[in-house]
């Protein structure tokens, strides 16, 4: 019933208000069920309102101060508004610091019939705090060596700007945390910030995930749905491993970025963003190019400001300031005893190569944390490989690895043979070229030869050489059973 | 092979830190092998309750909302984790001893109890 009073008196103009409110914005009724949350809600707390209308407030918001909605029954019945400090867990499993504004409302009658919760996210404030005073970390990014001091110096300047980002890196070099302090930096620190991974969807669903969709687009889209796009309307969607994205969702997306608007997958109807793109990408772009896997235009449209985070190899005093700073983040959050390294577990650590970057660095240290017993970090409290790793890098050639080698701690596969230097990873299609013109090489020309070392049949191997454009116009099609 | 939710009141529990009430289940393939236990926490706490789940060995966690680090322990630990359920817990574990839970589901009992 009350909910009925609710949502005749939220007409649908008020709800498209609420939608053009920069804070979460929430409605619910006597019984604290969830009538109602504008869009930045959505985003926030990760559930869309079509499926959790209706469903009991907390299990949504899940916030530290509902107290078994205990807080929110006070407010009803006291009719006092309150403002309350707290967080949610949202449904990307982040723990967000949020500012609860909670208003009683009230029918003509003065009978209580629901609140209006606001939430704001607190994240751009309190991490503002952790900028005072450090000259070398911004917001949880650390570096004193040159190159980093580099980095640090342009994210402000970047974060001022409305042109699109690309940061390349390698793995473990910190690319998601730089988009992030680039968006909360900027003036749209207010508004979403929406991550999305272009190389872990498949083609199809990358794109209703980008574009969103509407109602009968296809088997299964029973209702209508917000891409991406829209979600991060106002403010930055950033596209990570954007070098993974398939071609022809690089032609969509450089359609959007020229005319700031979009249709929805299976829509009639466009829709407009206002949305600042970040991309990142551990690839070369510029080789993909040359390669024909990614469009040079979308390239430059993308590559406007450029962003390069060097490897933790190149960062020279880094790596031992990172190294302190773990170990006294860790020991205080897992309340271990360990306070520093001994001088052989440092020496070893200062001249491994972390091919893992700060991923890498900060899981060594999270194991020595949990492993440590006393206030000395050992080089025997370093994980395994690490120290299989120092036995065999004085003993040249290094032996392979072995399954009983490898620690229960995720290793990385290269840590017998570090990499001093990485090449730019080559795109499959062109290793399989190679791999398909030295193996002819090998025989020789004999295709039949070819295809039996590849493990293919002729017809494959006659189609990739197609594929590649390794035939010559009169080289004819091998007729099944008939071996040439 | 042991299912542990987490409840408040009649539902999974919103957050696993916050949790004060566990269920423990022992089933096989599917099958309760006895009545399932209900604990009472002494209080919250995400740490105490991880050592819990590791000490009872449990193979299946179900639950609301769940920090990324937790949910990663558990992976390493190889304890399957359901999270993100909203609704009533025995409409949960039924769900899940038929095999038929899935991290995010809002079961139809989320609407009518609370």
């Amino acid at each position: 019933m009350d909910n009925e009073i609710l949502l005749t008196l939220l007409s649908i103009p008020l709800v498209t208000l609420f939608d053009g409110i920069p804070h979460g914005v929430a409605i619910i009724d006597s019984e604290l069920r969830l009538v109602l949350m504008n869009q930045f809600l959505e985003t926030l707390v990760g559930f869309s309102l079509a499926d959790v209308k209706g469903v009991y407030v907390d299990s949504v918001l899940r916030s530290s101060i509902a107290n078994r909605g205990r807080a929110f029954r006070d407010i009803l019945n006291t009719g006092v508004p309150a403002v309350l400090h707290g967080d949610i867990l949202n449904r990307d499993r982040r723990l967000i610091p949020i500012q609860f504004t909670v208003t009683p409302l009230r029918a003509p009658d003065n009978t209580p019939i629901g609140l209006m919760v606001a939430l704001d996210d607190l994240r751009p404030t309190t991490a503002s705090v952790s900028l005072i005073g450090d000259d070398h970390t911004i917001e949880g990014l650390i570096g004193q060596s040159p190159k980093m001091q580099e980095v640090l110096d342009l994210v402000p300047l970047l974060a001022r700007t409305e042109a699109s980002v690309l940061i390349t890196g390698e793995t473990g070099t910190g690319k998601d945390r730089i988009a992030e302090t680039i968006h909360r930096q900027s003036k749209r620190a207010n508004k979403p910030f929406i991550k999305i991974n272009c190389g872990a969807l498949p083609e199809s669903l990358l794109e209703s995930e980008l574009f969103g969709y509407v109602k009968g687009a296809f088997t299964g889209a029973v209702k209508d749905k917000d891409g991406m796009f829209a979600m991060a309307q106002g403010g930055t969607l950033f596209l990570t491993e954007i070098g993974d994205m398939p071609l022809s969702l690089q032609v969509k997306l450089l359609s959007v970025l020229d005319d700031r608007e979009f249709f929805p997958l299976g829509g009639e109807k466009k829709i407009s963003v206002d949305v600042r793109i970040i991309t990142a990408t551990h690839r070369s772009l510029r080789d993909r190019v040359i390669t024909g896997e990614f469009r040079e235009d979308l390239y430059y449209r993308l590559n406007v400001l450029n962003l390069h985070l060097p490897p933790l190899r190149e960062r020279e005093t880094d790596t031992r300031f990172l190294l302190n700073y773990f170990l006294r983040l860790l020991a205080e959050k897992t309340g271990s005893s360990a306070k520093t390294f001994s001088d052989a577990a440092l020496n070893l650590l200062l001249t491994y190569p972390f091919p893992g970057n700060i991923r890498e660095l900060r899981n060594i240290v999270e194991y020595c944390v949990n492993i440590c017993p006393d206030t000395l970090v050992a080089v025997d409290q370093l994980p395994k490989y690490l120290q299989q790793w120092q036995a065999t890098a004085n003993t040249e050639p290094a032996v392979p690895a072995t399954a009983a080698n490898v620690d229960t701690l995720a290793a990385p596969l290269t840590f017998l043979q570090p990499l001093p230097v990485r090449t730019p990873v080559k795109g499959w299609q062109t290793m399989e070229r190679e791999l398909i013109v030295s193996t002819l090489t090998q025989t020789q020309g004999n295709r039949v030869k070819a295809a039996a070392l590849l493990g293919w049949g002729r017809t494959t191997l006659w189609r990739k050489l197609k594929l590649h454009g390794l035939m010559t116009i009169s080289s004819p099609k091998p007729a099944s059973g008939n071996v040439s | 092979m042991k299912l542990l939710l987490t409840l408040q009141d009649n539902n999974v529990a919103p957050r696993f830190d916050l949790t004060t009430e566990i269920l423990i289940a022992e089933h096989t393939n599917g099958q309760l092998d006895n009545e399932p236990r209900y604990i009472i926490l002494p209080r919250k706490s995400a740490e105490d309750l991880c050592d819990l789940i590791v000490k009872e060995g449990v193979r299946c966690l179900v639950c609301g909302g769940i920090e990324d680090s937790l949910h990663k322990f558990f992976l390493w630990k190889k304890i399957d984790v359901i999270d993100n359920i909203i609704g009533a817990y025995t409409q949960a574990l039924e769900c899940a001893l038929a095999g038929k839970l899935q991290p995010g589901s809002i079961l139809p009992s989320a609407r009518s109890t609370n």
